[in-house]
């Protein structure tokens, strides 16, 4: 999958209508209970409206204009009492909705959250984060009232639609029809508007999307930005973007506006049919002027209920691009799961062994070419190479991050392919190169490695890679807060960090994926000094460019071009004159090519 | 507040325009029962069938005269409005760019994001369909209390009675609504740093298969999400009803009153019939009220939320008559220049000199106040006692774009955008000639891995440089730095991911470079060797200082570094000697 950035739109899978449409009416399934009470609440309220003006007509007709006092103050007793009923009866479906439609919204999120978290790396390669939030955020707000919508007004206004119909047929089936004439004329203008706005509704929220993407990536990227006085630049990109969207969002609104002057347009023109055809009728004398007065009175029953079930369904237009966007990503299947008859990978002892393995990231592109390798537990491993051989591909394999195209991946002889995910990660402590801190205390940071660690276990593994005494010169000590990513502390102090949050979660196979690169010599000899006992008789894998670091390892690999192309211990490397010879000659080289310039 | 209501204004034409529309949209309006009426009373029960052509066709008017308004009038208010909120995005975007790293120290990008996104939506909501309705609602609200006072003023004024008591509790709705609405969005806040801290770290999650745990973080705030706009679903359910049944009771008062009115002969019965006719021209209104308050206390929320965030004032920021040197020579000076932090004094009475052209190294512990230093020449912070001078002037006296666009900068964290590499080189870096580019990425070793992608330069790279290696990363933000011909180069700890012979090449050809005053932070010893001065820091404080002979021969701290990286070197050499 190619890489999408904030500058492009994501692709999306185009699905219908229909089944977007059922999909959504799914999650209203476990709530049968409340939104038969809700209706029935409904079916109080809007008898209750409806009767008000009858009610009035009755006061003034019958009472008033007989002057019947004592019937006049019973009909205004009752008419109070019906509303106060109706009052409460709002009420509590307003409270059963709010929880109904909240609950949905929860669900879909946690859902959408849960399968995110399924995800596998290339998932996240892929796409900006901004564009991921965008989905998690506002995608699943804008499904907001729907829920309610669906149910306070579709349901209840199509009753109302049905009756009017019906007793507009009995009236006179001539007069009926034509006041439907123009029904037709607008579900198909609705139906030409919705397809056509449907597309455009999906490209504001792509807009959006894209902008979101952007501002994530400017605001956390924006020490680079002011260090290198970019903010004009930045600045006029969030405006370009803004005015993407701005355009999408008025291109698209401009062909929704259209509803509205749809249902009005339809409604008049009825009217006007209504009126020149039932004149014409009394002409001929087959209805009553009477029957006529009544049935116009009627055909304004009948619009007002499609004025709000358009108005529901221009909304769900508006979302649906949402809901699509939701279900896209829960569709995706994770392209690294455990498979079907899967067992958790026992207590790990550290052998690791490499069978002809081939990994690409993209196909036909192959980063790893027929590796093979075998290690005996407790061995430590260094991957020397350049920059994009294939090091940090290697231990990814190990921790099945990615998959391999060809070959095999055993650890203690099984294949890494057909047991659990949880019981390989949670066995093999990976320190990536990227140091991550979470935004909260160092203490919760370290503790990430291993949930239930008591304080005391939180601060051993701090003194071992010498983290203590640089943490304990904080005013808060651990309960520092280390900000968003750990700018609060130096890089080399976060990677020590990351280093006791490792060693806590108490790894059988641990990897460092230049893990020290920012630790200055001192300290990782400390470090060095302080793991050696937590780690004895662990297998360990370590990729460094320093050669102090590399050069006491049981075994240092030679990664060139996607293949192991040396192997062995520092000595015999160095006997064999090969590439690592000449890496590692070539630092004193340059020493010395100093010295005699100087 | 202030700064909405100005960038509404600056859409006045568009909102004139809408609600001119909205005006003659009503008065049409109410001509339509006008007619309908007359063709009923005239034509139908009358048998007018001339009059009848009229009327219809005079009603075809109406109707479609309506639709075009209808139209107008929400296309105008939605232009305008996302007129409106892309000016409010942009203003906010700039300002917080404005803002000081130690804001952003504090301050998660989730949040920031939430304000810039959620609350500007919350806003817009209000100033299109919000405003919009409410005219609507004021308007058809005072024609209907006109024509009920012209039709009878007592009933009219005993309808309106009970105005007042919505009016309290539409004030109550407000008040409580609104209270709910500043949390939901600190919530909203709060649940995108969280799923925005999951995805950024989703290695870390990963790496500990710690998904289990995240999805029970997130359900946590995703059910206080849900708690507080279940809250808010109960403010309307406790305040929304009553107003209904407020508005409804108008008709019991226009019947019992006007009853008592007609049977005490004080009125006609016609005149109580036409009055009902018009009633749920003032009801509805009246009803619309909660709806229309729930919206405006929305955007209240929101708005209250972004002023706050436009109060937040740059730390750092140009003085009153800042100086905009036309070139820099390069010629940077700490003096006794100590810097604190969160209460932590980081850096004490450094003094440094540095000639322009000439290279300055930093070793030191983890920690030691490296980074901090080097910091404070681009003044991402400011120092807390003493100078750092450019060419003589304190760099707090100088303009901030000069400085910045004079310190280039190569920062430990490589940041790289989900761009294509020749835009992040070239980003932010103006119009930048051909050679230059060229010379840049072949001198940071960019090209070498570059030229072997099928997309070259135009390849596009993923969120902070995602899919390319960690050296690969450093070397296209040393690239970044190169292309910006500034006369200060910081790399701060960039060449850590790279191996030695890449450095020692990049290392070649910034030599070549002349005329730049260069800051090295490195903790290889190859890395640092050939600087004009190394500077040896320990808790803040320059410990040893010196060329790289001069080091040697003092046998401290940087000897001890040396000896442990070239063990074998050194033992060499000793033996060579004995």
């Amino acid at each position: 999958m190619p890489i999408n950035n904030f500058r492009e739109d994501e692709e999306l899978q185009e699905s219908l209508n229909i089944s977007l449409i059922r999909r959504l009416a799914s999650y209203l399934k476990p709530y049968a209970g409340p939104v038969i009470k809700t209706l029935l609440l409904m079916a109080v309220v809007i008898a209750v409206e409806l009767f008000n003006p009858y009610f009035l007509k009755i006061g003034i007709d019958r009472f008033i204009a007989q002057g019947d006092w004592q019937n006049l103050f019973v009909l205004a007793g009752v008419m109070i009492l019906v509303n106060a009923v109706a009052m409460l009866c709002s009420r509590f479906r307003t409270l059963i909705m709010g929880r109904v439609s909240n609950s949905i919204l929860l669900t879909i999120r946690q859902q959408l959250y849960g399968h995110i978290q399924k995800l596998s790396f290339s998932f996240f390669d892929n796409r900006p984060a901004g564009k991921i939030l965008a989905r998690i955020i506002g995608d699943v707000n804008s499904l907001n009232d729907l829920f309610t919508n669906a149910v306070t007004s579709l349901i209840p206004e199509l009753v109302k639609i049905s009756s009017v119909i019906v007793i507009m047929m009995v009236m006179n089936y001539k007069l009926g029809l034509v006041a439907l004439a123009t029904l037709p004329v607008m579900v198909v203008a609705f139906t030409f508007i919705s397809i056509s706005s449907r597309k455009r509704w999906q490209l504001t929220r792509k807009k959006s999307s894209n902008l979101n993407a952007f501002t994530h990536e400017d605001f956390s990227g924006i020490r680079v930005v002011q260090s290198l006085a970019a903010e004009n630049e930045t600045s006029s990109i969030f405006l370009k973007l803004c005015n993407e969207w701005k355009n999408a969002f008025i291109s698209a609104i401009r062909m929704n506006d259209f509803f509205w002057p749809t249902v009005e347009m339809s409604w008049g023109v009825g009217t006007i049919l209504v009126f020149w055809f039932g004149a014409s009728l009394i002409q001929t004398g087959s209805i009553t002027p009477g029957l006529l007065v009544a049935f116009t009175s009627y055909v304004s029953m009948f619009w007002q209920p499609i004025m709000n079930i358009s108005n529901f369904y221009n909304q769900l237009v508006t979302n649906m691009s949402g809901a699509e966007r939701i279900f896209e990503i829960l569709d995706i299947d994770p392209d690294i799961k455990d498979r079907a008859g899967s067992k958790p990978l026992p207590k790990i002892q550290g052998n690791v062994s490499f069978r002809n393995v081939t990994f690409g990231y993209d196909e036909g592109q192959q980063v790893l070419r027929d590796v093979s390798f075998d290690i005996s537990a407790g061995q430590t491993i260094a991957l020397v190479g350049s920059t994009g051989a294939g090091k940090t591909t290697i231990v990814n394999l190990i921790s099945r991050f990615y998959e391999v195209t060809a070959g095999e991946v055993l650890i203690d002889g099984h294949d890494l392919n057909y047991v659990t995910l949880e019981s390989i990660r949670s066995q093999i402590g990976l320190m990536p190169q990227d140091t991550f801190l979470f935004s909260t205390t160092i203490k919760e940071n370290i503790r990430y490695g291993k949930l239930d660690a008591t304080d005391e276990e939180v601060i051993e593994a701090a003194k071992a890679v010498s983290a203590h005494d640089f943490i304990m010169k904080f005013e808060k000590g651990y309960d520092t807060d280390v900000n968003e990513r750990g700018t609060r502390l130096s890089a080399g102090q976060r990677q020590l960090i990351a280093f006791a949050r490792t060693l806590l979660a108490d790894p059988r196979i641990l990897i460092l994926d230049e893990a020290t690169a920012s630790i200055d010599t001192h300290t990782e000899r400390l470090v060095q000094q302080g793991i050696r006992k937590l780690l004895k008789g662990r297998t360990s894998f370590v990729i460094a460019h320093r050669l102090s670091t590399i050069r006491n390892a049981d075994r240092i690999m030679v990664v060139e071009e996607g293949g192991i192309v040396e192997s062995g211990t520092h000595e015999e490397l160095i006997k064999l004159q090969g590439q690592y010879y000449n890496l590692y000659t070539s630092q004193f080289r340059f020493l010395n090519d100093e010295e005699e310039a100087g | 507040m202030k700064r909405l209501i100005k960038l509404i204004r600056k859409q006045w034409l568009g909102y004139l325009f809408g609600i001119l529309t909205l005006l003659t949209s009503i008065v049409l309006d109410m001509y339509n029962p006008y007619f309908v009426g007359e063709i009923i009373d005239r034509s139908i029960i009358g048998g007018e069938l001339g009059y009848l052509r009229i009327a219809l066709l005079a009603l075809a008017g109406i109707t479609l005269g309506r639709a075009v308004l209808g139209y107008t009038k929400e296309l105008s208010f939605d232009i305008a409005s996302s007129k409106v909120i892309v000016d409010l995005r942009k203003k906010m975007f700039d300002h917080i760019q404005k803002l000081s790293f130690s804001f952003f120290d504090e301050n998660n990008t989730g949040e920031l994001m939430s304000r810039i996104k959620e609350d500007t939506e919350n806003i817009m909501n209000a100033i299109c369909y919000g405003i919009m309705l409410f005219l609507e609602q004021i308007i058809y609200f005072i024609i209907a209390t006109v024509i009920l006072l012209t039709i009878n003023w007592k009933l009219a004024l005993i309808s309106l009675v009970t105005m007042p008591v919505i009016e309290y509790v539409v004030f109550r709705l407000e008040r409580s609504v609104g209270k709910t609405y500043e949390k939901i969005s600190d919530q909203r806040a709060v649940l995108n740093t969280t799923a925005q801290q999951n995805i950024a770290g989703v290695r870390v999650v990963k790496a500990f298969g710690r998904e289990k745990y995240e999805i029970q973080k997130f359900l946590r705030q995703n059910e206080e999400n849900y708690k507080i706009n279940y809250e808010q679903a109960q403010a309307m359910a406790r305040y929304n009803p009553p107003i209904e049944f407020l508005s409804n009771l108008v008709l019991v008062l226009v019947v019992s009153v006007g009853g008592y009115y007609v049977i005490g002969g004080d009125m006609s019965l016609g005149t109580l019939v036409a009055f009902s006719n018009y009633i749920y021209m003032l009801i509805w209104p009246m009803r619309m009220m909660g709806w229309l308050t729930n919206v405006l206390a929305q955007c209240m929320a929101s708005v209250k939320k972004i002023d706050k965030l436009f109060e937040e004032e740059p730390s750092i920021r140009n003085c009153d008559a800042p100086i905009k040197p036309e070139r820099l020579e390069g010629h940077v000076e700490f003096r006794n220049v100590s810097f604190e932090y969160a209460g932590t004094n980081v850096l004490e009475k450094i003094d440094i000199d540095a000639k322009p052209g000439s290279t300055i190294a930093i070793m030191g512990m983890t920690g030691a106040g490296k980074s901090s230093l080097v910091n404070l020449i681009g003044r991402y912070y400011d120092c807390s006692s003493g100078q750092v001078m450019i060419d003589g002037v304190d760099v707090r006296e100088m303009d901030l774009t000069v400085l910045r666009k004079n310190v280039s900068a190569v920062m430990q964290d490589t940041f790289l955008f989900s761009d294509t590499i020749e835009d992040n080189i070239k980003f932010g870096a103006g119009e930048v000639p051909e050679e230059v580019f060229k010379a840049a990425c072949s001198d940071a070793m960019v090209d070498e891995f570059v030229s072997q992608m099928p997309e070259g330069y135009q390849t596009v790279i993923g969120e902070r440089g995602m899919g390319l290696s960690g050296g690969q990363k450093q070397r296209i933000s040393i690239a970044r730095a190169l292309v910006r011909d500034a006369r200060v180069l910081i790399m701060d700890d960039s060449t850590s991911a790279l191996d030695m012979e890449t450095e020692y090449a990049i290392q070649k050809a910034m030599e070549k470079r002349k005329g730049i005053t260069c800051f090295i932070i490195a903790h290889r010893v190859s890395a640092v060797k050939n600087a004009d001065e190394i500077l040896y820091f320990q808790d803040g404080r320059i410990a040893e200082r010196g060329t790289h002979s001069e080091l040697l021969r003092l046998r401290g701290r940087y000897y001890d570094t040396y000896c442990e990286q070239y063990r074998d070197y050194v033992e060499a050499l000793e033996k060579e000697v004995v």
